[in-house]
């Protein structure tokens, strides 16, 4: 495991980033609430509407508030045209600005409403215009509270910033995903405690503002302006000196198999003179569009994933013909190109104890029928409405007698106590090796197949010498070779980074 | 001219003429539409129907802003800028014209309110509740207005503060040769400070006598009954003297 300060301190680009994010949101989210508020404050029906959007908007999830920007800003692509960006910054930007919106109007409508009447009374008395009187009283007035709630604002967006992980947004929600998959406490620990930090700078900087103008003392708020805008700009200087249009950015869903092979295809990118960015724990929905729409040049998909998922099949057609028609789909359709299959497949599969398969003498599900209305089978809690199962059940008419849900970490644990006799396990996954697990054959090919693949944006489709440096993992890593590597990160002891597992498969496959 | 909110009018069909250099009182109770009609003298309330003549000319003629710099307006909410120090308010009204106070003036101001020119500097909330409305009043005659108008100006006053401020609000109106309007429910305020006195009862003048024919039993039945409250305190209070005697 790395050291923890060094991860901490190699978080700088995250920080800039989220920085960026967080202050572009809340002043998105200021520049909306404000004019609102007043506009507000001078029509009842206004007031309640705008207060209602916001008070629903908040009572979306944040996770799922950021989500639906997707298929909003694909949408709207009628209107702007297909530069649009549907992932990234512009609806981590939206989703948190919208999410911001709530505390800041609601501080502001209500400082106006709790305004001494007799001091706007007076503002008319002596020959204000509206404009004047907003300038001159009401703003100074309700700049505390204002500040407050744009406090309150900022303390939420930053924690929910790190959620713009999942749709492609680097953050300091970076390493908190890739920690939790991993279960690489050290890099959640580092990512928490960068982003709570941040909050609680910014909270105390903010503070100092309000109390400064509370209290109309210019040198107070003064300076935590000077200060928060220090913060905005260093951010964005680190940035821009990061950025570079030639970086090739390389995904990674939400679990160990996915970090370890793209630090494997970064670290060969590298070694081709490339510039290699990751985006780490992006939801499984979002790779294949990212690729398509070129936000993101390289990411590993499986081939019963894109099938169901994208080209909407129910059918299964084969392990040959379902890599043919996908390939074809791809590269007529989205213009990405399909290098290849890498070797193994992660697949749904039926697995037991190598001695209690031996004692009953099965290999394949096809030995099974005969014993399973004796055995129990157990699977995650969704498994058994999937159509994965129903197609096996029926295609070998199995009867169990017998079905267990258990959460996926415990399902290795109820077969090795004998709680269950057969269990649904991925097939790539470590603990099929660490376990001493046998995966019964599949000879009539119920269970579609789930061949990791290697897909490449259209802007990258054509660079060869891309194509060149990958092309050797092409069929290069067999299924034991991956389990062992998952089973490097996933266990509790000992446990290797996904970059140092990626290392060892290297050289295990012989680059 | 009339005002009225609904069903309910406050200021039923009024008509009244008030000559420059005068000191008029608005006398009645409670919902009488006294502070209604004062308002619509510098628009902050609108007449529902008839119009307001000022100098010559119709009040709507005019943004209501532009209007209102040049009516000095007292009221007993004083609504003085929390934010802004006492010189800044009292420089308010000629710094909305793009004019601006010098110090001096700011000074000379506060000294006819009889506050030091020191206070200047001071925040409204470091002042008691007689110097907010002296200050009240300079940043009405800071604009040199042509018409004061005033809504209750001392209703909030201890009766000593009440009492010193009047005569010194009676002494500036002579002294500055004010037009001034005073809306009040107190009678014996009324008879010591103004020249003319209207009262009003659910939304009509009902009296427009001076004082002394006020007290000589003119003015009709409600007129009197308003008259007739301070009178009998001084009246039982004299009795008193006489018990002690």
């Amino acid at each position: 495991m790395d050291g923890f300060a060094d991860i901490l301190f190699g978080l700088g680009d995250k920080l800039a980033a989220h920085v960026i994010l967080a202050a572009s949101a809340i002043g998105l989210g200021i520049a909306v609430a404000l004019p609102l508020a007043v506009w507000a404050s001078r029509s009842q029906p206004v007031a309640r509407v705008a207060l209602g959007f916001a008070s629903l908007v908040q009572t979306i999830p944040a996770l799922a508030l950021l989500a639906l920007f997707f298929p909003i800003l694909l949408s709207l692509r009628a209107v702007f045209g297909q530069g649009l960006p549907t992932l990234g910054f512009l609806p981590a930007l939206l989703a948190l600005a919208l999410y911001a919106l709530l505390p800041i109007l609601r501080n502001a409508v209500t400082a106006q409403a709790n305004l001494d009447p007799g001091v706007l009374e007076a503002a008319d008395g002596v020959g204000m215009t509206s404009w004047q009187k907003l300038r001159l009283v009401e703003a100074p007035l309700s700049a505390p509270f204002i500040m407050a709630g744009i406090r309150t604002a900022s303390v939420w967006t930053i924690g929910a910033a790190t959620l713009s992980t999942t749709i492609g947004q680097p953050s300091l929600g970076d390493p908190i995903f890739a920690g939790l998959q991993t279960q690489n406490w050290a890099l959640v620990l580092a990512g928490c405690l960068a982003s709570a930090g941040l909050a609680l700078i910014v909270d105390a900087l903010l503070g100092l503002i309000e109390r400064g103008l509370a209290r109309r003392s210019k040198i107070k708020w003064g300076a935590g302006m000077v200060a928060v805008a220090l913060g905005i700009f260093g951010a964005l200087a680190y940035q821009s000196g990061g950025e570079d249009d030639d970086t090739i950015v390389i995904a990674s869903k939400q679990f160990s198999e996915q970090y370890i092979l793209a630090q494997l295809i970064g670290s060969r990118l590298e070694d081709a003179g490339y510039r290699v960015e990751y985006r780490d724990g992006l939801g499984s929905a979002v790779v294949h569009n990212a690729v398509v729409s070129s936000n993101i040049d390289i990411a590993i998909d499986y081939t019963g994933t894109i099938w169901a998922n994208q080209l909407k099949r129910t059918d299964n057609p084969g392990r040959e013909e379902m890599y043919r028609v996908i390939k074809q789909w791809e590269e007529g359709e989205n213009g990405v190109r399909v290098l290849g299959r890498l070797g193994f497949e992660n697949a749904y599969a039926f697995a037991m104890r190598e001695d209690r398969a031996r004692d009953l003498n099965l290999t394949s599900l096809e030995d099974l029928v005969a014993v399973a209305p004796q055995l129990t089978v157990g699977g995650d809690p969704e498994f058994f409405e999937r159509p994965e199962w129903i197609g096996v059940r029926d295609a070998y008419g199995l009867r169990f007698a017998q079905q267990r849900n258990f959460s996926p970490t415990f399902m290795y644990n109820a077969l090795t106590s004998g709680e269950a006799d057969v269990i649904s396990a991925y097939t790539s996954d470590g603990r099929i090796a660490a376990d001493r697990l046998v995966v019964l054959e599949d000879p009539r090919e119920a269970l579609p197949s789930y061949d990791a693949m290697v897909l490449i944006s259209p802007r990258r489709a054509d660079d060869e010498n891309l194509v060149a440096a990958l092309e050797p993992l092409v069929g290069a890593i067999d299924v034991n070779a991956m389990r062992d590597a998952n089973f490097a990160v996933d266990r509790s002891e000992n446990k290797l980074s996904p970059k140092k597992a990626a290392e060892q498969l290297a050289e295990v496959i012989g680059l | 001219m009339s005002r009225s909110y609904g069903d309910v009018v406050a200021v039923d069909s009024v008509t009244c003429e008030i000559a420059q250099g005068s000191f008029v009182a608005l006398v009645g109770a409670s919902g009488s539409g006294k502070s209604t009609l004062l308002k619509m003298v510098n628009m902050l309330e609108v007449p529902s129907s008839g119009r307001v003549l000022f100098a010559g000319g119709d009040v709507t003629q005019q943004p209501p802003a532009k209007l209102r710099r040049r009516i000095g307006y007292v009221f007993q909410g004083i609504g003085l800028f929390p934010h802004l120090r006492v010189g800044e308010n009292i420089a308010i009204g000629p710094r909305l014209s793009g004019e601006g106070l010098p110090e001096a003036r700011i000074a000379e101001l506060l000294e006819l309110v009889e506050l030091e020119p020191d206070m200047a500097s001071r925040m409204p909330d470091e002042l008691s509740g007689g110097q907010r409305q002296r200050v009240g009043v300079a940043r009405a005659l800071a604009i040199e207005p042509e018409l004061l108008l005033m809504d209750e100006p001392f209703g909030a006053l201890d009766p000593i503060t009440r009492d010193a401020l009047g005569e010194k609000v009676r002494e500036l109106h002579e002294k500055l040769g004010l037009t001034t309007i005073m809306v009040t429910h107190d009678m014996a305020e009324a008879l010591l400070l103004a020249d003319r006195v209207l009262v009003m009862d659910t939304g009509e003048i009902v009296a427009d006598e001076t004082p002394e024919a006020l007290l000589v039993g003119q003015g009709g039945e409600i007129a009197q009954g308003l008259v007739a409250v301070p009178r009998q305190q001084a009246e039982r209070l004299a009795a008193m003297e006489g018990r002690l005697a």
